[in-house]
């Protein structure tokens, strides 16, 4: 932050995506309040109609790379810009929209609009960083509330926030879950997940579907057997990378892995 | 301002609405020539991206077309799958099912009366700037809105995106200790809704009278929420496998949202729907705050829909009590829904309006074509038309001040952009 004695600027930004995301900022009822007395909204379209002029010292981006005039406006978000971090699943890995990179545009466009002419729209859904540097990325399909807050609190306090990237299985223990996949044979996603979300899916008998994408350094070849073991097929697998976060190298790389195992 | 032959305005980008849209006014001799609201929210292609996908996903999958009102798109795609597999969700399962949708009724109606558009009534740019004038106020509402997330949050898992809504059912039942929870929480909220809705009914509403066809899920002995029957106020009841024959879609140049029309008229669905076509199905003491608060048994005043919104917050309230009150736990959190080849509708009322979709489902299991119409692509030409009706009695304002109404006015029909721009048909091109 600058050494002058200003309340620092904050900006939140929409690409394509469904607004969950930023409206997880809006969802903090109980922090809103000591949150707006922190900061001043330089730029929060969803929220205000008024605009400060830029620079901004911390800027949120929701959303992916999906059309040409996304892609000048994400440039001009860089340049006035102190920070910038990138919020959810769309913005960090290209969201549930970048299934169309797997297909195909013309295809996709074929099934939605009779003129796709009139569309403006990139073949592929990219992440905000294979444009523009990203300070830091929080994942999540949605975000976390928890982990939002703890950004914006570590940039107003110039520290560097704390986003472990281990696995959701350490947020299982912490929770004192026990392992849907151990006790039940119920598929988990969740060795191979980033930590964030607080592991709510076992807690709620549900197996990890890997909303909040790859962990560092996913062995998602060793899981592939305890899936089939418990009953996903290749092709269920595949899918199951292949959804919120399926350009996530690691996770395109996993269902390629099924794929394949699927093939030979 | 008379001299002028031509006048164009423009917002390039609305403010406090869900999503990504512009306005395009022309007006030429004294008459509007064109309204376009311009959508221009990128294209997702949901129905494309669905096809290929199992059966039991389009729960997950559709959540994310709104993060304002996934529930309302998990409820209408679990209908729609369940009736091409044949299986119905009612009992203690089907309340808990409405117990939910009620949740995110309070969350996403009262987001949309303190944050996005009370602004418009206290001429504030944002109600941030509560804050520093009535603190209190504020707090209010985000006490009001906490307690729809916190219902969320119990049923669902988390507020935005549930996790816990599956295909013929739930994974895990809620315990007595979290519903218990929940009833102390609503009987505050049921305080915070009551003041809300006196303090709404004070605002000062600009005259607007429309005249369209209104379209909303019917129930013989209920207020529609999760399930019944769309009905269209002058074309009356139909099937929801008849949707498609009705409300018919077609592409314009301006928006990436599709337009939709009913029988060839334009139709609004949402509140103001609603209120007039179920109002009378509410319980008699919501109906009598209604009335003390102002609002008649019809409202043809877009911008009195607040109202209604404010009143259906009280309505989801007191559903919710009722529901926690009266539950019982049903024999297992899901009904097994084994796939068949089919094809499946759903309709369900989103906090915006009617929410449809279909999906063709073949013998493995896969979904071989999806079809989603949300509320906001369908009342896409009724606001346009009634814009223009708006603009026309008030050409004497200079731009700005124009410009700043044409906003307001917008933002009363609670427009879910993101919504609008995510769906879509096979598409007539009628232009």
């Amino acid at each position: 932050m600058s050494a002058v004695a200003r309340t620092p600027r904050l900006a939140v930004w929409k690409f394509s995506s469904c607004d969950g995301c930023q409206l997880t900022l809006l969802d903090c009822e109980d922090e809103l309040l000591a949150l707006a007395g922190q900061v001043e909204i330089g730029y929060f379209l969803e929220a205000s109609s008024r605009e400060l002029p830029p620079p901004y010292d911390l800027s949120l981006v929701e959303g992916s790379i999906a059309t040409a005039a996304d892609l000048e406006r994400i440039r001009r978000v860089r340049e006035q810009s102190h920070h910038l971090v990138t919020i959810g699943a769309c913005a960090t890995a290209g969201g549930v929209q970048a299934l169309r990179n797997l297909a195909g545009l013309p295809e996709y466009q074929a099934v939605v609009y009779a003129r796709p002419e009139y569309i403006d729209s990139l073949d592929r859904s990219t992440p905000v960083s294979a444009h523009v540097p990203v300070d830091l990325e929080l994942r999540g399909c949605p975000i976390d509330k928890r982990q939002l807050l703890e950004v914006v609190t570590a940039y107003l306090a110039d520290r560097k926030p704390d986003v472990p990237t281990h696995s959701v299985c350490f947020e299982c223990k912490l929770r004192g879950t026990t392992c849907v996949t151990v006790a039940h044979g119920t598929p988990c996603l969740g060795p191979v997940t980033q930590a964030g979300c607080g592991a709510i899916c076992p807690a709620y008998g549900r197996g990890c579907y890997g909303c909040f994408g790859p962990m560092e350094t996913p062995n998602t070849r060793a899981l592939l057997p305890l899936l089939r073991r418990d009953g996903v097929t290749e092709a269920d697998a595949a899918r199951l990378y292949r959804t919120f976060n399926a350009e996530a190298p690691d996770f395109a790389d996993a269902a390629r892995q099924a794929t394949e195992e699927e093939a030979g | 301002m008379t001299h002028r032959t031509e006048r164009l305005l423009t917002v390039g980008a609305l403010a406090r609405v869900e999503g990504e849209g512009a306005l395009h006014v022309s007006v030429r001799d004294g008459e509007v020539e064109d309204v376009r609201l311009r959508i221009y929210e990128p294209p997702r292609y949901f129905e494309a991206l669905l096809r290929g996908r199992r059966y039991t996903e389009p729960p997950d999958l559709t959540s994310r077309i709104c993060g304002i009102c996934p529930v309302a798109y998990q409820m209408s795609a679990c209908r729609a799958v369940e009736d091409a597999c044949g299986v119905a969700v009612d009992g203690q399962l089907g309340k808990l099912r409405r117990l939910l949708y009620c949740g995110e009724w309070i969350e996403s109606h009262t987001l949309h009366i303190y944050l996005l558009h009370a602004p418009d009534f206290l001429n504030l740019p944002d109600v941030l700037a509560l804050a520093r004038t009535d603190a209190a106020l504020l707090q209010r509402g985000l006490r009001l809105k906490k307690a729809g997330n916190e219902i969320v949050e119990v049923l669902g898992g988390r507020a935005i995106h549930p996790v816990n809504v599956r295909v013929g059912g739930f994974h895990r039942l809620p315990t007595r200790d979290e519903l218990d929870h929940l009833a102390t929480v609503l009987v505050q909220a049921r305080v915070d809704v009551e003041e809300t809705l006196g303090w709404v009914a004070g605002f000062e509403f600009p005259s607007l009278t429309i005249r369209h066809e209104f379209l909303a899920l019917t129930e013989p002995d209920r207020y529609a929420i999760e399930s019944g029957t769309p009905t269209g106020a002058h074309v009356g009841p139909f099937d929801v496998a008849e949707f498609e024959q009705h409300v018919r879609e077609h592409q314009v140049p301006h928006s990436t949202a599709l337009h939709a029309t009913l029988d060839g008229r334009p139709h609004l669905t949402g509140p103001l729907a609603r209120w007039n076509l179920s109002g009378e199905r509410l319980p008699a003491e919501v109906r009598a705050l209604a009335t003390e608060a102002g609002l008649g048994p019809r409202c043809d005043n877009p911008f009195r829909s607040i109202l209604v919104r404010a009143v259906e917050v009280l309505w989801a309230v007191t559903e919710a009590q009722r529901i926690i009150e009266q539950y019982e736990p049903p024999s297992g959190p899901a009904l097994p829904v084994p796939p068949r080849a089919g094809t499946g509708y759903g309709a369900t009322e989103a906090p915006r309006g009617l929410l449809y979709h279909r999906y063709d489902v073949d013998e493995d299991g896969l979904v071989r074509h999806a079809v989603i119409v949300p509320p906001t692509a369908q009342n896409q030409t009724a606001i346009e038309t009634d814009l223009r009706a708006f603009i026309q009695t008030r050409l004497h304002l200079d731009d700005a001040e124009l410009t700043r109404q044409c906003e307001r006015a917008i933002r009363t029909y609670d427009p879910c952009i993101s919504c609008a721009a995510h769906f879509l048909t096979l598409a007539v091109d009628r232009g």
